[in-house]
């Protein structure tokens, strides 16, 4: 710490930039209120914390999506391309674990769930400010330890850790394990916060059902990862053990049952993948009824099914192990239980065109984004119904088609909603408009590349070819090809988005408060906020969220 | 609870959060955020009896042996010793309502005792498991050499050392409450929430425990 920042923090001697803002404004941004590292490092500001959050989010992003090009460039031909068998192993690996652990999992709810959610609710913060602060640091401990690991030999067991192969395996298992943990504390320290804030820190006016659909979604994300969270910690340590002390509980050749693992581990990793979709329906609600500017088609059924969804999610697990020797009955069972799932999600889905219906629809960049998730949501979500079939699974699984299918649904789905929610909450978190040309340009260029990657695997997975080789037959090559040359597109798309961006973020037009015209909660503050959120009294709700009276003619949004 | 927190006429209130509208919220956000954090507990410890069950259906037999080898009497006095400790922890609530600091301490004192006397009886149960060689996984080289004692023993470790890690956990929170009461004895009847909540975890503690002993030592 620099001596100027520890005087600002006793609050005896501000530093200039400081006092001017305080004097001529009463109540500067979130941004400006406190300049020093320190007060970045040690704020207890939801909206500091959902920014530093996105900054450490984006960077695993980049680093996982690396390794993703180096997976499509080893693919590019049927034998080695660029790296060896062992190296190929290690990448997937690698590959699997950050995207899903250090960004999709966080992603929505660390961020933009932070950012928006107590302004979403009237509240000053949320309920736990310094838990909230400790879970930034926790994820990060947890973060540099696995990338410790990684860089120090990395592990080769896929992002699953299928034991006997993880408790055997030489590469370096433990210290990535143990940073998934920690992480593990991170995501149960952040859903809690946010159910306690949801039960105690809604502004007067705001019941349960007037609360906005991202705070529903983002309440049944945090309760499957306060509740599925721990058994997956528990199953670490186990797994971690078994290498230490040579437990055997998960060893075949010593009379334990690694199917038990499995039962474990998906236990936890299937909701884990509600915990990524969840908040990304959440953020698609509020999209679709801003840019529709119709209040959301049968509000009650779309809350609803996000609690459905989280509850279903809870007894499905056994959709993973249809080939692992489990009894047909249970086979059945979860194959029909798997089902439900989709069901909530048609809700949803068609909740949603209902909105778009007869809408005044402003094809902005979000918008852009939100078609390009009911895509891959309903195309994911319905190949989700086919490998849920027993019968189906049976030859799909381990293929291409389970890699492809579960990219639509859960990554699709998800960097849809991320992307989105940059867009639409930029001048929220910023106070400066990105250009919409290059939004929309960037969105058409990540929508085409994303389909053209996995459309060829669906069909690559479909004529048999597993995943997780590092070898294939000839036949395979020109499918491989057109993916690889997909996720090109992919990336450039996310380059052009990185530029404009960054460029908006310092010299974009300034926005005003409310941009979208949005009827959203969020935005009854300034943009950006400042520190405590509301300036004088708090505001009232006296209507519910989303509510555009007449789509058409009433509020027009503005033509620049 | 009375909602007298701007009268403070006798017990002294504790400090107001800014962004929370009134003490009594956030008492109960602090209430509701312990209990979400024992589910997560209960949770985890769900997990070790999903263990236990599975591998006790697989080797029925060698869990009726196993748990011959167990030391029954040390086992049920740590039964007793650990329940008791819940009841003066409760105590400390019971007086921390009333404001009687120095008792609440006291109460505490007394629950750390008995906590330390837990961890000695454990760890003279691990040392004698150590000795006879009923170790988990392939350390074990026990008399009785039947399938599925090396498993048995490794669900005995995993499950009493997750344990007793947990009351390790619990010692330091109560130590820092009593601490507290000593240092700053400003308990009463509207700032008790810290010492209440501290009290729920070390009840959750116990009982694990209480589940914990007839699954392993009343087999």
């Amino acid at each position: 710490m620099t001596p100027s920042s520890s005087t600002t923090a006793d609050g005896a001697l501000p530093v200039p930039g400081d006092h001017h803002d305080e004097h001529h404004h009463d109540h500067p941004s979130y941004l400006v209120d406190g300049t020093t590292v320190r007060s970045w490092l040690l704020t207890v500001d939801h909206k500091r914390i959902g920014l530093m959050y996105l900054v450490w989010i984006l960077l695993f992003f980049l680093v996982g999506g690396i390794f993703a090009m180096a997976i499509r460039l080893e693919m590019l031909t049927p034998g080695p391309t660029i790296m060896d068998a062992m190296t190929y192993n290690r990448t997937f690996t690698l590959h699997g674990i950050i995207m899903i652990f250090l960004f999709m999992i966080p992603a929505i709810p660390a961020v933009f769930g932070n950012f928006v959610l107590p302004l979403m609710l009237g509240a000053k913060d949320v309920a736990f400010p310094k838990l909230n602060l400790a879970s930034l640091y926790i994820y990060l401990a947890g973060a540099f330890l696995a990338l410790w690991g990684m860089i120090n030999g990395g592990l080769d067991t896929g992002w699953t850790f299928y034991a006997p192969y993880s408790t055997h395996t030489t590469t370096t298992v433990a210290p990535v394990l143990f940073g998934a943990f920690i992480i593990g504390f991170s995501s149960i320290a952040t859903g809690l916060n946010f159910i306690v804030t949801v039960h105690t820190m809604r502004a007067p006016g705001i019941t349960w059902f007037k609360m906005p659909l991202f705070v529903w979604a983002i309440y049944a994300t945090s309760c499957i990862q306060v509740l599925a969270t721990p058994v997956i910690g528990l199953l670490l340590v186990i797994v971690t053990g078994e290498r230490i002390f040579g437990f055997g509980l998960f060893d075949p050749a010593r009379g334990g049952d690694p199917v038990l693992f499995q039962h474990l581990f998906w236990f936890y990793s299937h909701p884990a993948v509600y915990i990524m979709v969840l908040p990304a329906f959440g953020v698609m609600s509020e999209i679709v009824a801003t840019y529709s500017r119709k209040n959301v088609f049968g509000y009650r059924a779309v809350a609803y099914s996000s609690l459905g969804i989280a509850f279903v999610g809870f007894f499905v697990w056994g959709h993973h192990m249809f080939v692992s020797g489990q009894s047909t009955f249970d086979a059945g069972m979860f194959g029909v239980l798997t089902m439900l799932v989709g069901v909530f999600t048609a809700i949803k889905v068609f909740n949603w065109v209902g909105t778009v219906y007869k809408g005044a629809v402003d094809f902005k960049t979000p918008f852009a984004y939100f078609c390009g998730f009911l895509f891959f949501t309903v195309f994911g979500g319905m190949t989700g119904i086919a490998v849920a079939a027993v019968s189906l699974d049976v030859h799909w699984h381990d293929t291409y088609f389970v890699v492809a299918h579960f990219h639509f649904i859960m990554v699709g789905a998800t960097i849809m909603a991320f992307l989105a929610a940059i867009h639409y909450w930029f001048p929220k978190m910023f106070g400066r408009t990105y250009h919409e040309g290059w939004g929309l340009v960037s969105a058409a260029l990540i929508i085409l590349g994303f389909n053209a990657t996995f459309i060829p695997q669906f069909l690559l997975g479909n004529y048999g070819m597993p995943r997780r080789y590092f070898e294939y037959p000839e036949r395979y090559q020109a499918l491989n090809v057109a993916s690889t040359a997909g996720a090109s597109l992919l990336a450039f798309g996310f380059v052009i988005i990185a530029i404009y961006l960054t460029y908006a973020l310092f010299y974009g037009k300034v926005s005003g408060q409310n941009p979208w015209r949005s009827k959203g909660y969020e935005w009854l503050s300034a943009s950006p906020p400042p520190t405590h959120n509301f300036v004088g009294p708090q505001p009232t709700y006296p209507e519910e969220p989303h509510l555009y009276v007449d789509p058409k003619k009433a509020e027009v949004p503005d033509a620049a | 609870m009375q909602p007298s927190a701007h009268t403070a006429g006798t017990a002294p209130v504790p400090r107001l959060a800014a962004h929370f509208a009134s003490l009594e919220v956030q008492n109960h956000a602090a209430r509701l955020g312990m209990w979400l954090f024992l589910s997560t507990e209960v949770l985890l410890f769900a997990g070790v009896f999903v263990l236990y069950a599975v591998n006790r259906y697989l080797f029925p037999q060698a869990y009726v042996e196993a748990s011959k080898l167990l030391d029954l009497t040390l086992g049920t006095v740590n039964t007793v010793v650990l329940i008791t400790s819940s009841l003066t922890a409760a105590l400390a609530v019971h007086y921390a309502k009333e404001g009687q600091n120095r008792k609440v301490a006291i109460m505490f004192a007394l629950t750390l005792l008995m906590a330390v006397g837990f961890l000695v009886i454990k760890a003279f149960e691990y040392q004698h498991k150590f000795h006879e060689g009923l170790l988990p996984g392939h350390h074990y080289f026990g008399s009785v050499q039947l399938a599925g004692m090396p498993n048995y023993f490794a669900v005995y470790f995993l499950a009493t050392g997750l344990h007793a890690f947990h009351v390790c956990v619990g010692m330091g929170v109560l130590t820092w409450l009593m601490i507290r009461a000593i240092r700053t004895p400003n308990l009463g009847p509207n700032n008790y929430t810290a010492v209440e909540l501290g009290s729920m975890y070390w009840h959750l503690v116990d009982l694990v425990w209480i589940f914990l002993y007839p699954l392993l030592y009343l087999v």
